[in-house]
């Protein structure tokens, strides 16, 4: 049961006891996980609002495209090293 | 230090140590010697106050420790008073009071996290290091009732010369008990742990053998259960840098009150710690003597000062260079530039695995200070 490499057709999800957080104070977001903080840069805190458990991580490629109108090609691979990442820290399952 | 230095934020981190009542008596409870007792704790209308200031302030997470958090009846209030002010919420125990019932409560409170220590995973070295029967079996219990309700689970091993050969089944248990993170965490020598140093220590040999261990578990196990390692400073070249450095990321509130920069600051003579009774948590960080004295690099000795890690260890640990040094401001010995670190060394060369415990609780406190050559209460 190795995790494998997070690929377009994945659903992401977020790991047990992790959670999406505004930061007021600083106003940053970041996950909040056991015994760990990750701040979230602009364009990951984005990303992280599209993971719900439901949508693929092609659904949120897609709307991110059309939000940003930059080629999806570019951001399928921002989307996909940044939730391996974070799947390899065991703060998504994907 | 100027107030609101833009240096220094708001700590990320308060730990409450609620209480110092336990059941258990580990010989190496990192409390201090002189344990609290009930009468002194905070009411829970203080506590509430001082959630309230962690939100406003910018603290992200809040610790509920002990002694155990669960001697506390109001424990689950507490917690979702903290929950219902966003703060990210974690308690460690040792499990033995974590009931159905109990766990039903924290559940409800909105707990985020949970944390049960085991003393070994072999049953009569468990109940033996906690001395109280069946410690171990209501430990398994509570870790699997808390893996049922779907709420995230650390399982805390805490590993010396008796048990530090059984790192491998520590993992085991941890993916059997569907445990999310494990943290194999070699003692601390501080409070009661230090008192029984020379018989906790493990060799070399052992240590360099759990490090291999934990090393190659880590890679296997990547993405599916997380391993925390600490080790002994005991064998090491560098020292860790202690909580991030001191009043850097964190408050720790003892049950009393009193606001330290980490649990066993208590130990520094020459210290006045405010309490959160009468100041707040921003006062006390921008402005408290304690939180400004070792906070940054301008204390700093030789050859600290103009060492090129100084603000990645900031020297290492000032209780552990009080207690093996008897000056806070010195290097941590641990450190192999230190003057000092010919103590570890010695330390080592002390170690007797066949001593008796001296048993971490209120009957023992009057023994232990007498041990130390300090006043008794
Ligand atoms: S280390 Fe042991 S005695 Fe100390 S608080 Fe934890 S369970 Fe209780
Ligand atoms: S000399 Fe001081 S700053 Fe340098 S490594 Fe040793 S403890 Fe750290």
């Amino acid at each position: 049961m190795t995790p494998s490499a997070v690929t377009e057709a994945a659903v992401p999800r977020l790991g047990v006891g992790v959670r999406l957080h505004h930061d007021a104070v600083r106003d940053t977001w970041g996950l909040l996980a056991p015994e760990r903080l990750f701040k979230l840069d602009a364009q990951a805190t984005e990303i992280m609002k599209l993971v719900d458990g439901q949508r693929s991580v092609a659904g949120i490629v897609d709307s991110l495209v059309v939000r940003y109108h930059a080629p999806r090609d570019v951001i399928a691979r921002d989307v996909c090293a940044m939730l391996q990442g974070l799947a390899d820290k065991n703060v998504v399952h994907a | 230090m100027t107030p609101k230095d833009a240096a220094i934020g708001p700590p990320m981190s308060v730990m409450f140590e609620l209480t110092h009542r336990c059941p258990l008596q580990c010989p190496y409870c990192s409390n201090p010697l002189e344990l609290e007792r009930a009468s002194a704790e905070l009411e829970t209308h203080t506590l509430v106050r001082v959630l309230d200031e962690c939100a406003s302030f910018g603290v992200l997470q809040v610790h509920f420790s002990g002694g155990e958090p669960l001697s506390r009846s109001d424990l689950p209030e507490i917690v979702a008073h903290a929950h219902g002010r966003g703060l990210y919420t974690n308690i460690d125990t040792s499990g033995v009071m974590l009931d159905d019932t109990a766990l039903a409560a924290l559940q409800q409170a909105g707990i985020d996290h949970l944390q049960i220590s085991f003393q070994d995973v072999d049953e009569a070295g468990c109940n033996r290091v906690a001395n109280f029967p069946n410690a171990f079996q209501l430990k398994l219990a509570a870790a699997r009732r808390v893996s049922a309700a779907g709420l995230p689970l650390t399982l805390n091993f805490v590993v010396y010369h008796d048990n530090i050969a059984r790192v491998p089944q520590m993992i085991e248990l941890g993916l059997e008990l569907g445990a999310q993170r494990i943290e194999i965490a070699n003692v601390q020598y501080y409070g009661w742990g230090l008192i029984n140093r020379s018989r906790l220590l493990p060799t070399r040999e052992e240590l360099q053998h759990a490090t291999a261990t934990v090393e190659a578990a880590r890679v296997r196990l990547k993405g599916r259960l997380r391993i925390d390692y600490v080790v002994p400073d005991y064998y090491a070249q560098r020292p860790k840098a202690c909580m991030g450095g001191w009043a850097q990321r964190l408050i720790n509130i003892s049950p009393s009150g009193k606001a330290l920069p980490c649990h066993a600051a208590e130990t520094l003579p020459g210290f006045t710690f405010w309490n959160v009774r009468d100041h707040s948590l921003e006062d006390i960080w921008y402005h408290s003597e304690a939180f400004l004295r070792f906070r940054g690099t301008a204390w700093m000795p030789e050859p600290c000062r103009s060492c090129e890690r100084r603000e990645i260890d900031w020297g290492g640990c000032r209780c552990q260079a009080f207690a093996l040094t008897g000056d806070a401001a010195r290097t941590d010995p641990a450190c192999v530039l230190a003057p000092d670190h010919a103590v570890m060394q010695a330390a080592v060369a002390e170690m007797d695995g066949t001593q008796p415990f001296v048993y971490r609780g209120f009957h023992n406190v009057e023994k232990v200070l007498k041990l130390k050559n300090l006043p008794t209460v």
